[in-house]
């Protein structure tokens, strides 16, 4: 039988400022069962720290209900608290202290005692591979070492839920690999459910088994990866023009397609969903040569995450710091 | 109640090792009485008897032991400004331990170093010539750990609100002067003009420098020490319990 890790309805959190109402959350539901690897994921804006904030105590929400870990959020947030872990994205170390005792400081603060601590971290830093780095200032660590560090300090007390805020922000692409094994391993080898933020859409493909997707403050859509993925339905055309005002003429051919859904253009891009790639593919080049366009790329694919989140969100989620001013983007989809 | 003292034992314990561990903040810390002493105190000593006393000492000494308890306190929220940046004041606030052992255990440090700081202070005054009771010594330094603290979690509070040092620095500075110069901390306020001590009248400082000037001549019994001392401690509940509300709530 499935036990439920964190169960929320109606979590909502207005801030106030200067007398105008922000609504960061109206009112997310939510389910994670027993070791679970959950990626909660949204454009940013969209609720999910302020979420994040409300799950681990140290947000209070201002509507709805929440039982996380088995205790109830708000009448027993040191309850909570004593059964999670938490990962910020801000890091959770000092970087003039020593990583070692940064570990046992922060066990102590859970009741442990030294010697628990000591031994508990040690064994914690075997296996996240910060082997020798006891004694090392955080600040002296690669950034994978110290994200790794922080994940020991979320995890020596042994919380049976883990929440991680984007834990591979910044790192390369090796030690964000490296990074998923030890996230993997907490649940195969001791059950531990997490519930993880990303902005990077390969990441929740390849680790999550669940996908709860946020926007303007409330849950769109959940599910398996490969379900939401099937949602998308048909194939993926992509075409990247040399002149980007010619975008809206290409757009407007893609819309003739077959069976085609209405395109929607970002930057120089044009995407669209056709139901047969191929031969759409060929009709489409055909149109372009007649009006005279020049592309520089053209492909025909199978849905991503990243064209699930479009479709949720008109948003995508592969670069939420573009240059491009949300506004902009606004404008030039095509409804 | 216990969880309480384990936590701020953590916390404290943390807190002064990291302090330790930086010998420039050492140095500086040691150095700082030491310099007033030797380098302010020469200038008043021609000035004691137009002061009403021999000792110009036993005015200037316990003046600058009161602005080693405001204003080394309240320079500590830096500190915590930088805690709070690298995600050391939000992974404490997960954990179950008391907020008012995130607090307690961090002025307590402050306090501590006060008293270190405010003991050599003494110790090097009396070869310059201080002559004081050693009652009146301790009673003044029970009153700047008081004052300590209640600047200290004052710091703390405003470094929690604030968030940045931007923010914070202007703020102190605003604050600082004034204060200083209308608390008599540096020549007693009775030099000063009709209307300046007027002023100056309201400022609950100036009456916590006066009380512990007492303290330092053995005035045990004057209305002028205890006066000082009740304010101090009315100080340091007011700072107290602005630091507490702070840390118990939300930072969001």
């Amino acid at each position: 039988m499935l036990t439920t890790v964190i169960h929320a309805r109606g979590l909502a959190r207005t801030f106030r400022k200067k007398k105008q109402e922000i609504h960061a959350v109206v009112g997310v539901d939510l389910d994670v069962e027993a070791g679970e690897i959950v990626g909660f994921l949204g454009p940013n804006g969209a609720g999910k720290t302020t979420t994040l904030r409300m799950l681990t105590t140290l947000l209070e929400p201002t509507a709805g209900t929440a039982t996380v870990a088995g205790r109830d959020l708000i009448a027993d947030p040191v309850g909570v608290r004593r059964r999670i872990g938490y990962v910020s994205q801000s890091g959770s170390t000092y970087p003039d202290a020593r990583a070692g005792e940064e570990v046992v400081d922060h066990a102590r603060l859970y009741g442990m005692t030294t010697a628990e601590a000591t031994e508990r971290g040690k064994r914690l830093f075997r296996e996240l591979d910060l082997d020798g780095l006891w004694e090392r200032q955080p600040k002296t660590m690669s950034g994978g070492q110290r994200r790794r560090l922080d994940i020991a300090v979320g995890l020596v007390h042994v919380p049976e839920l883990v929440f991680l805020d984007e834990p591979t922000t910044g790192l390369d692409p090796q030690a964000r690999a490296n990074l998923w094994t030890h996230i993997r391993a907490l649940r195969e080898e001791r059950g531990t459910t997490v519930f993880l933020t990303t902005h990077y859409l390969d990441e929740a493909d390849a680790l999550c088994d669940r996908i709860l997707v946020i926007d303007h403050g409330a849950i769109v859509a959940s599910g398996t990866p490969d379900e939401l993925k099937s949602q998308v339905g048909g194939d993926v055309l992509t075409v990247t023009v040399e002149r980007s005002e010619q975008v809206g003429e290409v757009a407007r051919l893609m819309g003739q397609l077959r069976g085609a859904e209405a395109p929607q253009v970002l930057d120089d891009r044009v995407v669209g969903r056709v139901p047969h790639g191929g031969a759409a593919l060929v009709e489409l080049v055909r149109g372009l040569d007649r009006a005279d366009i020049t592309i520089s790329g053209i492909e025909s694919r199978r849905p991503s995450l990243d064209d699930v989140f479009l479709g949720l969100t008109g948003r995508s989620l592969r670069d939420p710091e573009s240059s491009a001013p949300a506004g902009s983007l606004e404008e030039v989809t095509v409804r | 109640m216990r969880t309480l003292l384990r936590d701020t034992g953590t916390v404290f314990v943390r807190a002064m090792r990291m302090s330790l561990r930086n010998p420039a903040w050492l140095v500086i810390m040691m150095m700082q009485p030491i310099l007033y002493i030797l380098l302010f105190g020469p200038l008043l000593q021609p000035l004691a008897g137009q002061l009403g006393t021999g000792n110009a000492y036993q005015i200037f000494v316990p003046g600058i032991l009161v602005q080693l308890g405001i204003f080394g306190s309240l320079f500590v929220g830096f500190g915590l400004i930088a805690e709070y940046r690298a995600g050391v004041i939000e992974s404490q606030r997960v954990t179950p331990a008391s907020r008012t052992a995130l607090l307690l255990g961090r002025v307590l440090r402050d306090v501590v170093v006060l008293l270190v700081q405010g003991v050599l202070l003494v110790l090097v005054s009396l070869p310059l010539g201080l002559r004081a009771p050693l009652l009146g010594v301790v009673l003044t330094l029970v009153v700047i750990a008081l004052l300590g603290a209640a600047f200290a979690s004052t710091s703390y509070a405003l470094a929690l609100t604030l968030k940045s040092e931007d923010a914070f620095a202007p703020l102190l500075n605003a604050f600082v002067l004034p204060v200083l110069l209308l608390s008599g901390i540096l020549l007693p306020m009775t030099l000063a003009p009709g209307w300046l001590q007027t002023i100056s009248d309201i400022n609950p400082l100036k009456h916590v420098v006066e009380g512990t000037r007492e303290f330092f001549v053995g005035g045990y019994d004057t209305s002028v020490a205890w006066w000082g001392a009740a304010l101090t401690v009315v100080l340091a509940v007011l700072g107290w319990a602005f630091g507490v509300r702070r840390f118990r709530r939300e930072s969001s």
